[in-house]
């Protein structure tokens, strides 16, 4: 038994009682019930006794659990509440799942992003779990007057032994809901080895509800005397509105109103997440979805240049920043000169560990290599959208947030609201990807349906969600490795930059296996607007630090794996440097599995094969793809995983990320790519936006989990950077040619003369 | 604005709307059958995928004057209690991550099947290459393809 984390938070365990007339419960039916499913094996419960914030128990023993998190796909509405199903001890076919709406005196942490679902919730929502189930106990043990300490659970039974007492937990759980909750620090969480569910694969709890198409996504929101709503948004970053004309659509079939909403107050401090790239735009009302786009394409609106402006951020740290956001049309082909002034410019030092400079020196051979990718554009399958019922003081608003946390201040703030009376509800998302972690749309919906003052939902096209903006910065890296006559690696030189951020983690491996090592960040200011995108700056610089490795143990005449694990066993012996923050030991092991798995050095005929590794968001994953070429093009054949996120909770929903991580990795190497010509996105939706599709998906992926009893770590990100390198290194093997700049795909249009 | 009467999953059903509205919001607005989603409004996502006489089609792509006198399916309609064998090896194969894809996906795999039973890979990479799914769930419902037409 392991005693539960002491710092913890109490909210979690409130009472409903002690919240109700709060009058926050705009929409939150917290016991109403949820609709039974045909697998359901227990019938609806008469009545609901809430036990705390994520559990109520039917009287005939169904139990409801809530997931916290808003979910974007990455399952945790399924393995969230399989932490609080393991530890109240109950049978996973009794248990229906609600998505919670946002509710902060409810729930800690209701965030989705950075992979830290499972890795915050491991110890909150075992806990709340087994509080909840010693509050059954307790109940018992005052029904049946025998000390509480002598009865034990099963999978939703009670038992005491001595008196031959046996209950269901439904029939105390009337009683639990009255009784006092224990002290979280007196309740003890189970050993690893009790698990029954967490480590067993639970099937997605919405699997049914996804497969037959029930209303689940905001999209799908619809109410009585409900608006639609279109935007417009100036054309390129750089531009604002000038004027538009309102005549042009107003007198259109279903056109109610055209205005203009402005997202912020005069002054207002912005949150870190606030990001948006049009602060004014252009909102058209009607009666469909289909009127108020076909009125889109019909406005007249004038656009201006955007003079330099600035504003106050605050909500990231304690500090308040002063943004700078800069004039100008930008277009990629300056961007692109302005970033290969870096090579020979210097930077700022991030870490230096030894004398680089002077082994640079000494060295009798110096490799250097630029890598570089462009921006990228999120495009969750689920265009933006949001609903939103604003009233006298009250709004009420259903969207797709990652963090609706991050906007709620913002949202009230714009509407002019007290922060209680805007409550937010978590719609499933069509993906994220990072994008949704930026809610301005959620302002933008609430700001049209108090102007109409009636309930709207606001559609983005894709055009619109495309070329709005908040995508993965543009980056560029430049590897340097001095050997010495004998070739050993004297030295290694990282400077790397982007717009408008350096990708670089300037403690991660190779640093720490490297006696002379010197890392360099830079970047230049610009006015596209960019933001968290799967892994970020990992997302680069883990494709150019493992291409440059493999380029260098060819160089050396060394295994790619052996010299990785090389300077890993150097890392882990006798580590240069401090602050090292990745487990050298951790970090090989996922090594020697995908060596195992992949059976590295028997490569299949026909297939070439790389490899690549990475650390981030705390786990630690190596991948190996193999590829052949069909037709002068490249084909991914195989792809083997290998990670080491700690437990792994739902084990084949875990593969399923996985999976999806690196069939997005391959695609946005090959074909991922966001441009600009004045200011102007060039891509607007996916006949241009290369997406991978099903004929580009590699025919078999494997994905294996290190076996180890270490606290989950994350997962949705880590195997989505490795990618890049691994498929890289592969193409290489393929075509003789190595590639430094993404996307590849380009590059291998024509492949006659690469050697195959 | 027009009046048009539709033959939607086996119902008959009347709107009144603009000739040129596309079958994906006639549904979605009009009649309130969202599992057919948008995605991108030009046919090339694959989201909105419907069944016009059996056929896969792109739903933002149909205009309503053109789907009068025609049966159409959309995803609620395919089975009902959501078993058919398409249906059931999605569930088998837990394939949906995030899920705004999968309606259409399973409308090509159904029309897919219900013209060639057992398809080969390659069969399947040509009637789903239109479906994109941005969280990558593809060899997922190239499995669960296979399993359906096993077990149809
Ligand atoms: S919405 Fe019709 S194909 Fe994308
Ligand atoms: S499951 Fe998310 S787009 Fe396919």
């Amino acid at each position: 038994m392991t005693l539960i984390d002491k710092k913890l938070n109490r909210r979690s365990f409130l009472k409903v009682s002690t919240l109700a007339g709060g009058g926050m419960m705009l929409s939150f039916s917290w016991l109403a019930g949820c609709k039974p499913t045909p697998e359901q094996v227990l019938t609806m419960p008469k009545e609901w006794f809430e036990i705390n914030s994520y559990i109520k128990i039917g009287e005939n023993g169904a139990v409801t659990l809530f997931n916290p998190n808003p979910e974007f796909g990455s399952n945790v509405k399924t393995s969230l509440p399989m932490l609080l199903a393991e530890e109240l001890d109950v049978d996973w076919k009794n248990v229906f799942v609600e998505q919670a709406d946002f509710y902060p005196k409810r729930f800690e942490r209701q965030f989705t992003g950075g992979s830290q679902g499972i890795r915050s919730g491991w110890v909150p929502l075992r806990t709340a779990g087994a509080t909840a189930r010693q509050l059954l106990v307790n109940a018992a043990a005052q029904t049946w007057n025998v000390p509480a300490t002598e009865i034990t659970t099963n999978t939703g039974y009670l038992e005491h032994k001595g008196s031959g007492n046996r209950a269901g937990y439904g029939e105390v759980a009337s009683l639990a809901g009255t009784l006092e909750a224990p002290d979280p620090e007196t309740v003890k969480l189970k050993d690893i080895s009790e698990f029954k569910i967490i480590g067993n694969s639970k099937k997605n709890v919405d699997g049914s509800k996804i497969v037959t198409g029930k209303p689940m996504y905001a999209m799908d929101h619809k109410v009585e005397g409900m608006k639609y709503a279109a935007i417009v948004h100036p054309p390129a970053f750089g531009m604002k509105i000038k004027s538009f004309d309102e005549a042009s659509v107003t007198s259109l079939p279903g056109i109610q109103d055209v205005f203009s909403i402005k997202l912020f107050k005069e002054g207002f401090e912005r949150h870190a997440f606030d990001t948006t790239t049009f602060p004014e735009i252009i909102a058209i009302v009607g009666n469909s979805t289909w009127e108020v786009m076909q009125a889109k394409k019909a406005l007249k609106a004038d656009w201006e240049i955007a003079p330099e402006s600035n504003f106050k951020m605050s909500g990231w740290g304690p500090d308040v920043s002063e943004v700078k956001v800069p004039s100008g049309l930008e277009n990629s082909s300056t961007h692109s000169e302005k970033m290969a002034e870096y090579i020979t410019k210097p930077g700022n030092i991030l870490r230096k560990d030894g004398d680089p400079e002077g082994a640079f020196k000494k060295a009798s051979r110096v490799i250097e290599r630029t890598y570089t990718a462009p921006f990228l554009a999120h495009n969750p399958m689920e265009p933006i959208n949001c609903f939103a019922d604003v009233k006298g003081d009250k709004a009420i608003i259903y969207g797709p947030s990652q963090i609706p946390d991050f906007i709620h201040g913002t949202v009230a703030n714009s509407l002019g609201l007290e922060k209680e009376n805007v409550q937010i509800n978590l719609a499933r998302m069509g993906g994220g990807f990072g994008r949704r972690a930026y809610s301005h749309h959620l302002t933008e919906a609430a700001l049209i349906s108090q102007r109409i003052q009636a309930p709207v939902k606001m559609v983005y096209t894709r055009e619109d969600d495309m070329t709005a903006g908040v995508y993965r910065p543009t980056y560029s890296a430049t590897y340097r490795a001095a050997l010495d006559e004998n070739n050993n690696l004297l030295a290694l030189h990282v400077k790397a930059g982007g717009i408008p951020e350096s990708p670089i983690h300037a403690n991660r491996f190779p640093a720490g296996a490297i006696d002379n090592y010197l890392a360099e960040g830079w970047q230049i200011e610009s006015n596209i607007t960019i933001g968290a995108f799967r892994a970020p700056r990992s997302n680069f610089i883990a494709g150019a630090e493992q291409s440059f490795l493999d380029e260098l143990a060819e160089e050396m005449g060394k295994d790619p794996i052996e010299f990785r694990l090389e300077l890993l066993k150097r890392a882990e012996t006798n580590p240069v440097g401090k602050d090292n923050d990745y487990d050298p030991k951790r970090y090989a092991g996922v090594l020697e599995l995908v060596r195992d798995k992949s059976n590295w050095s028997n490569v299949p005929n026909g297939i070439s094969r790389g490899v690549s590794a990475y650390f981030c968001h705390n786990s630690y994953v190596a991948e190996v793809v193999d590829v052949s070429i069909k037709d002068n093009q490249p084909v991914v054949e195989n792809v083997y995983a290998a990670v080491d996120c700690g437990i792994v909770v739902n084990p084949d929903a875990a593969a399923n990320m996985g999976e999806g991580a690196i069939i997005d990795g391959i695609g946005n190497a090959f074909y991922g790519e966001m441009a600009f010509e004045n200011g102007a996105p060039t891509k607007r939706n996916f006949d241009t936006y290369r997406m991978i599709r099903h004929s580009e998906a590699p025919k078999k992926i494997e994905v294996h989990f290190v076996d180890n009893k270490e606290d989950p770590t994350g997962l949705g990100e880590p195997l989505f950077p490795p990618v890049f390198a691994a498929l890289g290194n592969s193409l290489y093997k393929a075509t003789g040619k190595r590639l430094y700049d993404q996307p590849f795909q380009p590059q291998l249009i024509d492949m006659k003369n690469l050697r195959m | 604005m027009a009046q048009y009467n539709l033959t939607i999953n086996g119902k008959s059903l009347n709107v009144d709307v603009d000739p040129s509205t596309p079958m994906l919001w006639v549904l979605r607005d009009h009649l309130d059958l969202v599992g057919t989603k948008f995605g991108c409004g030009i046919a090339q996502c694959g989201a909105c995928t419907i069944h016009l006489n059996g056929n896969a089609v792109r739903s933002c792509q149909l205009p309503v004057s053109a789907a009068e006198n025609t049966e159409i399916t959309t995803i609620e309609g395919i089975s009902e209690n959501g078993d058919h064998p398409v249906q059931k090896a999605w569930l088998e194969h837990d394939v949906p991550q995030c899920g705004y894809c999968q309606a259409g996906q399973i409308m090509s795999a159904t029309a897919l099947l219900k013209s060639n039973p057992s398809p080969s890979d390659e069969d399947i990479d040509n009637a789903m290459n239109g479906n994109i799914c941005r969280c990558g769930t593809y060899t997922r419902i190239k499995a669960a393809i296979k399993t359906a037409a096993k077990s149809a």
